[in-house]
């Protein structure tokens, strides 16, 4: 089977991805959180396997990361949550996490039990690339696992360049120099940057992160990029109304 | 075996640059431009010019008369203590700012523990006009007024970290998320030989001014040129990456790092690494690290403010690791009794850092004749309070 990921980026239509903290609010919530989000039409979402210290975070998703570790979440009982999530759930799934946790357990281990489950790939924000591409990038491929890179404002047009070279699904694009849910709404600086990159004609698509709350920054995001990925306003939404209210939330965003 | 940093920015297996991509451009700036403007004669001069004039170097190399007699050996005290603003962490600061300088950044921010480095960061940015920010855990700002007393007087603002456990290393976290909201204006003066490569070593070369002393002031003393022994106490490991330096491949100097045990390494009240700690990342660096089985970074505990990192620069992980150095944890009350001793003996009254260093004499017997250099780190002005509670003196 082609991996989920590379599947859905063949779509025409824009991508909506949702982050969420596993383990937050409550720690069990993690399959029902999931299954709304499919049923109310998300394309793909992000599993986040929260860590004491996750430093490109701001204070949302640091703030439901120290919740959620409190509350018990393991990368184990994730694992064990996930277990039959390939019978109610079909969209591409991705472990986001910091690298130590996943260290700890074992990268071969972790990434052998993400293929179990039918998780299709990663994102560890503090493995750099040159690190994954002589360490680790054979194992995640024997498992069929993508692992996806950022790029920022601040990233070098060969950086960029590499780093979309040694890509597979989709590149990551930080929308500005912040960690994140640090910024509301976008400017003619992120603008820009959106058009320099798609002007880049690279080989994998790019999809927008950071800074993305409402319909607004949505549709800047999407203007110029095949899609988006919402984390701390959605992660506040769910500390005020929980799983219930997910199709509006949803709904608020495309409009 | 080499046990200095390798090209790739590691020692043996630890060290390297474990950083999100947001960090990539202003780790990498320095990483290139590091080596080149420390070996710039201009910036030398400026540096050497400083540490003489600012700081008071060369700081004395004393020979504790009463105190080698205690213990029937030859101790002499690397006399740290005296820097300006009372410890070695100056002489990072200062390196640091004036690469700061050279890199064309106008805005400085560090992390703090129990504030010393923040004081030694608030400094020189008084000294040279830059803007400073000093992030400190809202915990160590609740205990440690002095410090943020004297880091507003020199003009730095004080951010509390609020995250996690509110202490040292949230404070890092915190100055480590400000370098990405900021990446291009500013530079981050790390406190000690720890975070992503290039930092541990540029820490070390410029704390590697002890060592280099070290070496001329035993020849002008005894005509030696290396000690039998090197001691220095070990929280990140500025202070003993310094000391070693220039001995770290001369294997006939014994290195030994002293960690703090806090109530005793199992009582779960600790901060000593080398036992606790296993092999994963800190920080951008990997290294040895306090941490759970799951891999979620743990709190250490340590009388001493300065030395409850839990983790440990990647030079001293793989010092740990080949047994280039020997490691010995010492008790809050061991350290505590050492450092009241050396009062006693020595009038020098030593921060509670250098006094796990100290403590050394009595778990561990030397030879009459071998010769000893203790880093003496820091001062004990910081910590009176501490030693009045500790020993009832009030």
């Amino acid at each position: 089977m082609e991996n989920r990921i590379k599947q859905k980026l063949k779509e025409e239509q824009k991508i909506l991805s949702i982050y969420f903290t596993a383990g937050y609010p409550i720690i069990n919530d993690t399959v029902s959180i999931l299954e709304a989000l499919e049923q109310n039409g998300i394309d793909m979402i992000e599993i986040g396997l929260p860590f004491s210290d996750p430093l490109a975070d701001g204070p949302t998703i640091q703030a439901s990361s120290t919740q959620a570790l409190k509350n018990g979440m393991t990368t184990t009982l994730l694992f064990e949550q996930l277990n039959d999530i390939r019978d109610s759930v079909s969209i591409p799934l991705i472990l986001m996490g910091y690298f130590n946790p996943i260290l700890q357990f074992g990268v071969e281990a972790f990434c052998k039990k993400c293929q179990e489950i039918g998780i299709d790939g990663l994102i560890i924000p503090d493995l750099p690339v040159d690190v994954y591409y002589e360490n680790y990038k054979s194992i995640f491929e024997a498992h069929g696992l993508i692992n996806i890179f950022l790029i920022t404002p601040q990233t070098s047009e060969d950086r960029i360049r590499y780093i979309d070279s040694i890509s597979e699904g989709f590149i990551y694009m930080v929308s500005s120099a912040s960690v994140t849910g640090s910024q509301s709404g976008f400017g003619d600086e992120q603008t820009n940057y959106f058009r320099r990159i798609q002007n880049m004609n690279l080989r994998n698509p790019q999809i927008v992160g950071f800074g993305i709350s409402d319909h607004t920054t949505f549709t800047q995001a999407t203007t110029h990029a095949k899609g988006a990925i919402i984390g701390s306003a959605f992660i506040k939404h769910l500390s005020k109304n929980g799983v219930s209210k997910i199709s509006e939330f949803v709904k608020s965003i495309l409009g | 075996m080499k046990y200095n940093v390798d090209e790739k920015g590691y020692y043996g297996e630890f060290g390297g640059a474990y950083i999100p991509e947001m960090l990539y451009p202003n780790v990498e700036e320095l990483r290139q431009n590091y080596l080149k403007v420390m070996a710039e004669p201009e910036f030398k001069k400026e540096f050497d010019q400083l540490l003489k004039d600012y700081v008071g170097r060369p700081s004395p190399l004393y020979f504790a008369k009463r105190l080698s007699k205690k213990y029937n050996t030859k101790i002499y005290l690397k006399r740290e203590d005296l820097n300006h603003t009372g410890a070695h962490k100056i002489n990072n600061t200062i390196g640091q700012i004036l690469m700061a300088k050279r890199l064309g950044k106008n805005r400085i921010i560090a992390e703090t523990g129990a504030g010393q480095h923040g004081v030694a960061t608030a400094t020189v940015c008084a000294l040279m006009g830059l803007e400073c920010i000093v992030y400190m855990g809202e915990i160590d700002i609740a205990r440690q007024a002095p410090n943020v007393a004297r880091m507003k007087m020199l003009g730095a603002t004080v951010v509390p970290a609020t995250s996690g456990s509110k202490t040292l290393k949230d404070a890092t976290n915190e100055a480590i998320r400000d370098w990405i909201n900021n990446p291009v204006d500013t530079h981050y003066i790390i406190g000690s030989v720890v975070g992503p490569h290039p930092y541990p070593d540029m820490v070390a070369r410029f704390q590697s001014v002890v060592s280099e002393e070290i070496k001329w002031q035993l020849k002008d003393h005894l005509g030696r040129s290396q000690p039998d022994y090197i001691i220095a106490c070990v929280g990140g490991g500025s202070n003993a990456a310094g000391a070693y330096y220039h001995f770290l491949d001369t294997t006939d100097v014994k290195l030994i790092a002293v960690e703090a045990a806090g109530l005793g390494v199992d009582s779960g009240e600790s901060a000593a690494t080398s036992v606790l700690g296993k092999e994963g990342i800190i920080h951008g660096s990997k290294t040895l690290l306090m941490q759970t089985n799951d891999g979620q970074i743990t709190e250490p505990y340590s009388i001493s403010a300065g030395l409850d990192y839990p983790g440990v620069g990647p030079m001293h992980a793989h010092l740990y690791k080949s047994g280039r150095a020997e490691f010995i944890s010492i008790t809050d009350d061991q350290a505590m009794k050492a450092g009241l001793e050396l009062c006693q003996l020595e009038g020098i009254i030593p921060a509670i850092e250098s006094a796990h260093a100290l403590a050394v004499f009595k778990n561990k017997s030397f030879k009459p004749d071998d010769l000893i250099v203790l880093s003496l780190s820091g001062r004990g002005d910081k910590d009176l309070e501490t030693y009045i509670n500790h020993f009832n003196l009030a």
